[in-house]
């Protein structure tokens, strides 16, 4: 274990923990827009700078790693004053259009702006213009909102493992965009989205619904796979209009394009709200209720088993279930119809 | 070597891009009609390409001995070749109105050369030629006589600090990486120079390639690398080709490979082209390069030695670091320390350039005063005009003023002025030139070189360059000056690397000794060594105009007018100070005030 000095408190990490690890355990607040804990120590946003004895110029506390007898101050005068020039720096490329922003309510840099009082700004200069027109259906990049923190990036290769993004140009004018700068051809997980600490990154689909006033956030279950994701929803009325992750979650914040985009069959007119059965061959589907449907299925079931035996009767079952409910269901078939004929849709 | 006739003819970058090959080929065709037959048999009659010896200002240069006779010639182009090798190698007789002078002489007798000692002297393409001088004496003494720690030690006493910039005593790292238990290592030689107007590198790789070569030989002895990179700039193709020849070379020789002067010890080197980013010269971002990633710095610690290429143990050395090596096994670490200063022994190869009447590579001893590189090696201030300053460390390096004209030249001695060694670059400065110009210049540079990563050195840069631009062109305003200097230190003392921590280095020094020339562009709107030209007034001198016409060609927005042969003017609510009619002016008559 390691022993180190923070702000005069005292605190012991294990062997390979960073000093921003060690000063979160305290409770101590350093801010960071690059810094996932996810993901691999990036040390480009530069405000996680503290300053450790012995070490001529301030360091990133994401990056360097405590080691015993380390004396840290996370809150100095100069620090507070590099802080504050970073943060402006980075409002002096943005747009600031927190008014009719996406991420507002939910953007760190709007925080930070917030939290170091920064109103007036004496570097206005040129910003970038990105002229970009995105026709993917899920994910809108307004990339004059970008602080080039890099977590779409690391995001996209160490955890999705697809590198479907990556930096351009130099200077000022580098970016983060996909080969050659076409428009994004992954397969839209929106891990990137998740991870942008504004708006530079948002889901096409929560375009213009409310953002945080009025939102209701509910805490449930990904139905599209026996993964069961932790989801939380976000709602108005009776709308879903977002689906996000906690970082704190089995899961750990992660979804896929289908459990983070395709919460549309929610409110769908298309969508079926009772069971159907079509009771003759060639005949239309009727309304049933579930009692109905049942009784019907269990009555057919006995019927063919009767008649032609277990054998001639087969269960399917599908990956939405849990592995729960696909132990009942092969259970019921063996067990209780009397039959090995039982299979799995994952294993087609 | 004293018998016969030998000529050298150089062939470095700057040799051949002034001629030096058609002059070569000149010399082969003229001595086959001369009949001197065989020109290239030793025996009788040598010619020689070589390295630049740093003079390239006045390529094509030609050594012609005629036993053991040295005759230097400057300025030499093919159609004198006939008459040099009718009269002087025939006829025994110096053509002396093109031999050099006597600044030549004193540019390099005021220079220690070790690195450069044996550049413009022999062949680089031939490994013959480097054996000839003892060549891998100092390689296979190492590796068949010394215990890795030992040549550690050797090079600790040596006192050798990396050439690239930062100044870490070579030995000490070498150390760190031996340190690690790892089953492989690495060593690389950081052929990535990348600031303007510096070329000691090149000139070392294109000159002398094989004592980079040994160089890293041992040093990769030294830390147990079995594998070894030359990370070299694509912009530099003679030196890349001349550095494969000499790999190839030593690969025959069994300088390379496995079991090296018959011992256990292996090491394979390979080339790896940089693609063009400043950045990659430092060293996490180079070791990206090399992995096939974007060459972007990461954070240290951890560092190289500990962790560096694929994760492994890595040393990186500069060119002229590797180069200084094979001199300090064969001579030892006392010989080498006794030139130089308290804490920077051996010399420095320094790229002088600027205002300055001898332009070029220079080696002086660690600790000589700045006056005596600026007045005796480079020859005094061009055109007599008044040394003003000194642009130190390349693009990232301070302004150092004339107060500052007996400051020794070493690590700390630039330091403490507020500039740095950086990998050597020296821009002499003469009253004509503007200081908030130069530092805008430099910025210029660094901020297109960002890699972008990080904020400070990204927008920070940027925003010193606006303001930068704005003072130039009379738009600065009241508390500009102390608004650069507030972003400055926060750039400085905030970037992720050596780029953004240095590139606010010009704003800060000339701001420092130079603040006079700031308040003048912001408060007066003058720019007083008239060279920012939106602060000046341009106007024509009647008595000095003789009617030619062609400023008021040159204009692009027909600000002057004139009748032929008639004195001209300037309307100037029309000039937008272009300076083009200043330029076009054969006659000094164009003022500008």
């Amino acid at each position: 274990m390691i022993n180190l000095t923070i702000d005069d408190k005292q605190i012991e990490v294990a062997e390979g923990a960073t000093v921003l690890e060690a000063a979160r355990k305290l409770n101590i607040d350093i801010p960071t827009l690059c810094h996932d804990p996810r993901l691999k120590p990036y040390g480009a946003c530069r405000l996680c700078i503290v300053e450790i004895g012995g070490m001529a110029k301030p360091v990133t506390s994401c990056t360097t790693p405590a080691t015993n007898g380390m004396v840290v101050k996370t809150n100095t005068a100069k620090l507070y004053r590099l802080r504050k020039t970073t943060v402006e720096l980075l409002l002096s490329d943005h747009p600031n259009d927190c008014m009719t922003c996406i991420g507002t309510g939910d953007c760190k840099l709007q925080e930070l702006a917030y939290a170091y009082g920064i109103r007036e700004n004496r570097f206005q200069g040129a910003m970038r213009d990105h002229n970009r027109v995105d026709v993917n259906p899920f994910i809108t990049r307004e990339q004059n909102k970008c602080v080039m923190c890099g977590l779409c990036v690391r995001v996209c290769e160490e955890v999705q493992g697809v590198g479907a993004i990556g930096y351009a140009e130099r200077g000022f004018e580098a970016k983060v965009i996909p080969p050659f700068g076409h428009d994004l051809k992954c397969e839209f997980c929106g891990q990137c989205v998740s991870v942008c600490p504004t708006g530079a990154l948002s889901g096409r689909l929560w375009s213009g619904k409310p953002r945080m006033a009025g939102v209701k956030f509910t805490d449930t279950t990904c139905t599209y796979c026996g993964c069961g994701c932790n989801i939380t929803l976000r709602s108005t009325g009776d709308q879903v209009i977002r689906i996000d992750s906690k970082p704190d979650s089995h899961n750990r914040g992660w979804l896929c394009v289908k459990g983070r985009f395709g919460f549309e069959f929610i409110n769908s007119a298309d969508r079926l709200t009772t069971p159907l059965i079509r009771r003759q061959k060639g005949g239309e589907f009727e309304q049933a209720t579930w009692d109905e449907a049942y009784d019907y299925v269990a009555k057919r079931l006995s019927e063919i088993k009767d008649k032609h035996g277990a054998d001639a009767l087969g269960g399917l079952c599908s990956a939405r279930c849990t592995n729960e409910e696909n132990y009942l269901f092969q259970k019921m078939f063996r067990a209780r119809i009397g039959t090995n004929n039982v299979d799995h849709c994952a294993r087609y | 070597m004293n018998d016969g006739i030998v000529v050298n003819v150089c062939m470095g970058t700057g040799g051949i891009a002034a001629g030096g090959d058609m002059v070569m080929q000149e010399f082969i065709k003229e001595f086959e009609t001369a009949g001197v037959k065989n020109a290239t048999v030793k025996e009788k009659c040598r010619l020689h390409k070589v390295g630049c010896r740093g003079f390239c200002a006045r390529d094509v240069l030609v050594d012609i001995t005629v036993d053991g006779q040295v005759s230097t010639y400057q300025y030499i182009q093919p159609e004198m070749v006939k008459r040099l090798v009718q009269e002087h190698v025939l006829g025994a007789k110096p053509i002396t109105e093109w031999l050099v002078g006597d600044d030549y002489h004193v540019f390099h007798d005021n220079q220690t050369k070790r690195v450069l000692a044996d550049l413009g002297k022999i062949d680089p393409e031939s490994i013959e030629e480097y054996l000839g001088v003892d060549g891998y004496k100092a390689a296979e003494k190492t590796l068949t006589t010394m215990k890795p720690e030992e040549v550690i030690q050797v090079v600790k006493d040596s006192g050798l600090r990396g050439r690239g910039g930062g100044g870490f005593p070579t030995g000490v790292k070498w150390s760190f990486c031996a340190a690690n238990k790892a089953d492989q290592r690495y060593i690389i030689c950081n052929a990535d120079e990348g600031d303007p107007g510096a070329f000691m590198d090149r000139s070392v790789v294109e000159g002398n390639p094989h004592a980079v070569i040994e160089g890293m030989i041992i040093g990769a002895y030294a830390i147990g690398a079995s594998v070894g990179y030359v990370y070299i700039r694509a912009e530099y193709p003679l030196a890349v080709d001349r550095l494969r020849l000499a790999l190839k070379h030593a690969e025959e020789r069994g300088f390379l490979g496995k079991k090296l002067f018959g011992t256990d010890f292996s090491l394979k080197i390979k080339v790896k082209l940089g693609a063009g980013a400043f950045v990659c010269g430092e060293e996490t971002a180079l070791i990206a390069s090399i992995e096939g990633e974007r060459g972007m710095p990461r954070a240290k610690p951890p560092f190289p030695a500990n962790k560096g290429l694929w994760g492994k143990p890595t040393i990186i050395n500069n060119v002229e670091t590797f180069a200084n090596i094979p001199q300090i096994m064969n001579k030892g670490a006392a010989w080498y320390a006794s030139i130089g200063s308290e804490k920077s022994k051996g010399t420095k190869v320094i790229a002088l350039t600027g205002k300055i009447k001898n332009t070029g590579l220079i080696e002086i001893p660690m600790g000589m005063p700045l006056k005596d590189i600026i007045f005796k090696v480079g020859g005094g201030i061009e055109g007599n005009k008044l040394f003003k300053a000194v642009q130190t460390g390349g693009p990232s390096g301070g302004c150092i003023p004339q107060q500052f004209i007996d400051l020794p030249v070493d690590y700390e001695g630039l330091a403490s002025v507020g500039s740095m060694m950086g990998s050597g670059g020296m821009v002499v400065l003469d009253e004509t030139d503007c200081m908030v110009n130069i530092s805008k210049f430099f910025l210029q540079f660094t901020q297109s070189e960002s890699c972008g990563k990080c904020v400070p050195c990204r927008i920070g840069t940027k925003r010193l360059l606006e303001i930068l631009t704005r003072i130039t062109e009379g738009e600065g305003k009241e508390g500009d000056i102390e608004l650069l200097q507030q972003l400055a230190e926060d750039v400085r003392d905030s970037s992720l690397c050596g780029l953004g921590m240095s590139a606010p280095n010009p704003v800060i020094s000339t701001i420092k000794y130079f603040r006079h020339e700031y308040e003048a562009h912001i408060k007066h709107k003058k720019c007083p060594a008239k060279v920012c030209n939106k602060l000046l007034t341009f106007f024509i001198r009647e008595d000095m105009c003789v009617g030619c016409g062609m400023c008021a060609k040159a204009c692009s927005v027909n600000a002057i007018s004139g009748e032929k042969k008639q004195p001209h003017k300037i309307n100037n609510s029309m000039c937008i100070q272009c300076g083009s009619c200043f330029d076009a002016c054969k006659f000094s008559a164009v003022l500008k005030e």
